[in-house]
C-alpha cells in the first residue's frame, strides 16, 4: 500500500509532461476546484458538528449505544450513528465520520472502521432524488431495495474486514 | 436533513436536562463548531492535493483509458441502452472511479434522460435506469480523497491504510446489488 499512492501520482506527473500540458497550471486550476467543494462543505460541517458534539455533551449518545447494545457484537454502537445518516445526507455524514475520528482517534479500530464504512457506502437516498428528478419516471421505488442490499454489504463486509481480518 | 438536524440538537438539549449537563451541552454546540474549523483547515490542503493532481490525471488521458476498460462492463450490465446512453453511463462510471464527484452527478443525470427517452413506458423506471442508479448508490472510488483528507486532518499516521479494505468492500457491495438487480430483472423477463 505504500508504493501505490506515490506510484500513482508518479504515473500521472509523468505521462501528463509527456503529453507536454502544462502540468502545474492543470494542477492549480483544479486544486482551486478543491477549494470550492472544501468552502460547499464547510457550513454544513458546522451545523453537524455542533450537533454531533451536543448529542455527545447531552449524555444522548450514551443512552443510544446503550439502547442499541444487541446489535453491538456484529457493529460497535460507535459507528451506527454514521451508518444511519449516510444513505441521507453526505455532508452529514462528513460531519460525524470528523466527529468519529477526532472522539476515538483516526487510526483506532472504530476511527478505520467508520472510514470504511463511509467508503463503501452512499447517499442513497440523495441519488435516487437527482438521478430521477430530470426523467419522466414517476415510480422509482424499483432501485431501492439493490442499493439497500449494496449499503447493508457494504458495512458488514467493514465490519468483517477490520474487526475479523484486522487489515 | 431538515428534521434530522434539529431533532439532534432539540433531543439534546431535552436529555442534558435530565442528566444535569446543560452548560456542557451548550459549550459543546460550540466545541463542534470550533473543531469545524480545525477540521475543514487541515481538511483543505490535502482535499486540494488531489482535485489539482486529479484534473490532471484528467487531461493526461486517463479518463479516456478508464472509459476504454469499462466498455465491456458496461456492455453486459446495460444490454438495451443506446450508444448515446452507454457513452455517457461510462463516463458517469470513470468519473465515480476517478473520484470527480462533481462531474459524475451531471453525466448521471444525462445518461438518465437519455435512457428516459428509450423507456417505453415513461410512467416506470426501465432496468437499465435502476441499474445505473444502484450503480452510482454503491459507487466505488479508486483514491477515496474525502475520507483520506478527514483523516489526516483528525491526525492519523496512516491515512491510507484504510483504502484497501475500502475497496474489498466496497467491490462486495457492487456486486452484491448488481447480481441481486441482474437476477431480479432477469427473471422477470423469462
Amino acid at each position: 500500500m505504500i508504493y501505490v499512492i506515490p506510484a500513482i501520482i508518479a504515473i500521472v506527473l509523468i505521462s501528463a509532461l509527456r503529453k507536454k500540458l502544462p502540468v502545474y497550471e492543470l494542477f492549480i486550476e483544479g486544486a482551486g476546484d478543491g477549494m470550492k467543494i472544501v468552502a460547499g462543505i464547510f457550513p454544513p460541517l458546522v451545523a453537524v458538528l455542533t450537533a454531533a458534539y451536543m448529542l455527545r455533551a447531552s449524555g444522548t449518545f450514551d443512552l443510544i449505544v446503550s439502547l442499541l447494545s444487541p446489535i453491538k457484537n456484529i457493529i460497535p454502537a460507535e459507528v451506527l450513528p454514521l451508518a444511519l445518516i449516510r444513505p441521507v445526507s453526505g455532508s452529514g455524514a462528513i460531519g460525524i465520520l470528523s466527529e468519529i475520528l477526532n472522539t476515538h482517534g483516526a487510526d483506532s479500530m472504530i476511527g478505520r472502521l467508520a472510514s470504511v464504512i463511509m467508503g463503501s457506502t452512499e447517499t442513497t437516498f440523495y441519488c435516487l432524488c437527482v438521478y430521477f428528478a430530470k426523467t419522466r419516471v414517476k415510480h422509482n421505488l424499483k432501485a431501492v431495495p439493490f442499493a439497500a442490499v449494496g449499503d447493508i454489504v457494504g458495512i458488514l463486509t467493514a465490519a468483517i474486514l477490520i474487526k475479523l481480518v484486522n487489515i | 436533513m431538515n428534521y434530522i438536524w434539529c431533532g439532534m440538537i432539540v433531543v439534546s438539549i431535552i436529555v442534558s436536562v435530565f442528566t444535569g449537563t446543560v452548560s456542557e451541552t451548550v459549550n459543546g454546540a460550540f466545541e463542534g463548531a470550533k473543531s469545524a474549523v480545525f477540521t475543514i483547515l487541515s481538511f483543505a490542503g490535502v482535499m486540494c492535493f488531489w482535485t489539482g493532481l486529479l484534473r490532471v490525471a484528467e487531461k493526461s488521458g486517463l479518463s479516456e483509458k478508464v472509459e476504454k476498460l469499462l466498455k465491456p462492463v458496461i456492455r453486459l450490465l446495460f444490454p438495451r441502452a443506446g450508444e448515446e446512453a452507454k457513452k455517457y453511463i461510462s463516463m458517469n462510471m470513470t468519473a465515480n472511479l476517478l473520484g470527480m464527484g462533481n462531474a459524475a452527478t451531471p453525466m448521471g443525470i444525462k445518461a438518465m434522460q437519455s435512457l428516459d427517452r428509450e423507456n417505453k413506458r415513461p410512467e416506470y423506471a426501465s432496468d437499465d435506469m435502476c441499474m445505473l442508479v444502484v450503480l452510482n448508490t454503491t459507487s466505488l472510488q479508486l483514491i477515496p480523497t474525502t475520507i483520506i483528507a478527514l483523516r489526516v486532518a483528525a491526525g492519523s499516521s496512516d491515512p491510507f491504510s484504510v483504502v484497501l479494505p475500502i475497496w474489498i468492500s466496497s467491490l462486495c457491495a457492487v456486486i452484491a446489488a448488481v447480481t441481486c438487480a441482474k437476477l431480479f430483472f432477469g427473471r422477470k423477463r423469462l
